[in-house]
């Protein structure tokens, strides 16, 4: 078959695009550009840099397959850039990752697949599918540290049917060791992070856009007393505990950001706590809901899934943890799972509690 | 592979390729010394530079400075008259030039020199009278390119030079980077005082070129160091780039005649078989434009990914400007030229040269076709 990779310039889509190769693919390599400085030229820091590009590149040519730079600038500032800020000034931690790979990575990049008349996506993400006479499962990677699938819960049957992980059933040393082996020049490269320009530095990012992101305002306490003043309410997360530059002898956190008021909510520890969430935009990987309502869901990448309970609430799902947990992001992805599998999820509109 | 990507850069001639051997051998030396050695390169040097003169009619050899390439020539041509005794003179310039002539211009720009960007029609072609309209008394210098890189739209260059001189007294410079294969260009058939050539354009080697610039124009060097050049070009001299560089002046300039003849014919053959199976098939710059340019809109068309198609299928073409990334980025030519961003993106140049045959355009025609159909 004929299968496009789509290759970062990291070790695990070079290693996933000669492993599609040595399983007598015809592969073509594609890099994106999603971001641009105002000359036209790729970012030099972070992810999707000039030199990435460079690395699959060099890859591609070592592997001996064509490879391209594909121009997705004006698609990742609509889709991804645009409503990220839009989001993050109403006082939402939006998660760029996941809808660039929902709507720049995997969307753009199946479509092109079917333009090119390439019948595979293959990337390098750690995670893994398989296919049963119910249909395609995504699992978790072999590799517990590594797994990615907290960016990919939004792939369904038609897209799980037509994507290659190749590397997901390896572990990240094994995949350094097979680059290594190929002498391909990505083998040590250190890890992305997973985060592009907009997550290193979002609060730059937002200010050469938005002049409301320095607007100062108060710091209040739950019941609305004021306890500090902060330069600019944009860019605070809930639960964050640094930055705020309060001295009230113990750790306050924030509980709540309003940018329309420019103010700031904070509280104790146990303040955060809490029983639940709203999730909205749900998708399944089975295209379904699980039968019964007992999950783990993630609600962020860093972090291990706890037991909850799905209940259907109008357009979404309310989801009960069994034992209460610090306060996620609204604007986060809410993953559902169980056991290795991953069921779906969808986009936190704000917290529950009893 | 069927190469059709002549604009970006086109094959070696064998003429010239036998022209540079010694100078890469035997002949190392720097022109610039006083033992045998140096004569020897120096000799060859500045017998290539009486040809190259003789072929763009310089009233003398030294009238010719040889670069580092196109955009070398390019920053000298716009940049030298600009700066040149300690001004800071104003630029005019069209809205469709090569980046080389744009962006130092903006440099420029930031440097404070006045800088009016003159707008084309939908062809691509600037009016005499509107670039004339912008030249005013502080303006040192207006660079206007005899032809398109993206559409091969040519300008009326002559008419341009004279409306410009009725104007006020600003150095005339043209990047005829793109124009030289294919057409006459002297200093008597542009107009021009300065003139920039790219040698690999052409069938010389890369990374040399010349700037046609009458000493008497006044020049402020981009380049500083050891004042080669008569001090308008430092560097040590590629003499076996430059010894190349006329050979295939020479060689493309005995050429046009057939180079006009067989191109012509294939590219006829291209454009007719695809305007009759593409529907709303665009040309660009037909109204006047270079022989060997292809441009053409696909409607509704990834201009990107029918590229990929093609060299799939071993057919080499062009869309838009490649940056470093080698990533196709939206082109400043279409968007002058009053074309939408999604008809710009279904953009793609492709571009005859001297190794073209006539039956190269049927071939052409039916894998593009081909392609297209697999696309849909």
């Amino acid at each position: 078959m004929r299968a496009l990779v789509a290759m970062s310039g990291g070790v695990d889509s070079s290693v996933a695009a000669a492993l599609m190769m040595d399983e007598g693919h015809e592969v073509v390599g594609a890099t994106l550009k999603q971001w641009e400085g105002p000359d036209g030229s790729l970012p030099l820091h972070g992810c999707c840099t000039v030199a990435d590009a460079e690395d699959a590149r060099s890859v591609a040519g070592r592997l001996g397959i064509r490879h391209y730079v594909l121009d997705y600038v004006e698609a990742f500032e609509e889709r991804v850039v645009a409503p990220f800020a839009a989001a993050y000034l109403a006082g939402r931690t939006p998660n760029p990752c996941i809808e660039c790979n929902r709507r720049v990575r995997f969307r753009a990049l199946l479509d092109r697949a079917a333009e090119l008349g390439c019948d595979l996506l293959v990337t390098g993400h750690h995670a893994r599918i398989r296919e049963d006479a119910a249909g395609f499962h995504l699992l978790r990677a072999a590799d517990p540290r590594k797994d990615q699938t907290y960016v990919l819960h939004m792939l369904g049957q038609d897209d799980l049917a037509r994507i290659r992980f190749p590397v997901g059933e390896m572990t990240k040393d094994e995949v350094r060791a097979e680059a290594a082996r190929r002498g391909l020049r990505t083998a040590a490269k250190p890890d992305s992070q997973d985060l592009c320009f907009i997550a290193t530095d979002h609060r730059a990012f937002l200010r050469d856009r938005f002049a409301q992101v320095d607007a100062p305002g108060p710091i209040v306490d739950r019941d609305g007393t004021e306890v500090g003043r902060h330069r600019g309410a944009v860019g605070f997360t809930v639960g964050q505990r640094r930055g705020l530059d309060l001295a009230l002898g113990e750790p306050r956190y924030v509980l709540d950001v309003r940018p329309a008021d420019a103010t700031v909510v904070v509280g104790r520890r146990e303040d955060l706590l809490v029983d639940g969430c709203r999730v909205e935009a749900v998708s399944w990987v089975s295209g379904r809901p699980p039968e019964g309502g007992g999950v783990e869901v993630k609600v962020r990448y860093r972090s291990e899934p706890v037991p909850a309970r799905l209940v259907p609430a109008g357009h979404g799902w309310e989801v009960w943890f069994d034992a209460p947990l610090e306060a996620p992001a609204s604007g986060q992805a809410a993953v559902f799972s169980r056991g290795d599998e991953v069921l779906g999820g969808g986009t936190i509109e704000g917290v529950l509690r009893r | 592979m069927l190469y059709l990507d002549h604009a970006a850069t086109t094959p070696l001639r064998p003429g010239a390729l036998v022209a540079m051997e010694p100078w890469l051998g035997d002949g190392f030396g720097n022109p610039s010394g006083v033992h045998s050695v140096s004569r020897r390169a120096k000799q060859a040097m500045e017998d290539a530079r009486e040809r190259a003169a003789a072929l763009l009619g310089a009233a003398h050899p030294l009238d010719i400075v040889f670069t580092g390439g196109g955009t070398g020539s390019d920053n000298l041509g716009v940049a030298g008259p600009a700066l040149a005794d300690g001004r800071r003179g104003g630029v005019v310039t069209t809205a469709v030039e090569h980046e080389a002539v744009l962006e130092t211009a903006r440099f420029l720009e930031r440097l404070g020199c006045p800088l009016r960007v003159v707008p084309v029609d939908g062809d691509g072609i600037a009016g005499p009278a509107e670039v004339a309209a912008a030249v005013g008394e502080g303006t040192a210098v207006v660079s206007v390119m005899a032809a398109n890189n993206e559409t091969g739209a040519r300008q009326p260059l002559s008419e341009i030079a004279d409306a410009v001189r009725a104007a006020g007294p600003a150095v005339v410079h043209t990047d005829a980077v793109q124009a030289f294969v294919s057409e006459e260009v002297t200093a008597a058939s542009t107009g021009a005082d300065l003139i920039t050539l790219a040698s690999h354009k052409f069938g010389g080697p890369k990374g040399v070129g010349l700037l046609l610039a009458p000493r008497a124009v006044a020049l402020e060097p981009v380049l500083h160091g050891g004042g080669q050049e008569l001090g308008r070009r430092s560097g040590t001299h590629n003499v076996a780039g430059i010894v190349g560089m006329v050979a295939a002046m020479e060689a493309a300039a005995a050429d046009r005649e057939r180079f006009r003849r067989d191109v012509g014919e294939a590219r006829r053959r291209f454009e007719s078989a695809l305007a009759a199976a593409v529907d709303g098939l665009v040309v660009s710059s037909r109204r006047d434009r270079l022989v060997q340019h292809s441009h053409l809109r696909f409607p509704g068309v990834s201009a990107e990914s029918l590229l990929i198609v093609l060299d799939g299928m071993g057919l080499a073409a062009s869309a838009g400007s490649a940056c470093h990334s080698g990533a196709t980025s939206a082109s400043h030519v279409m968007a002058a030229m009053g074309v939408g961003a999604d008809e710009a993106a279904g953009a793609v140049r492709f571009s005859f040269g001297w190794t073209t045959r006539p039956g190269d355009g049927d071939e052409a025609a039916t894998m593009v076709l081909e392609a297209l159909e697999g696309l849909q």
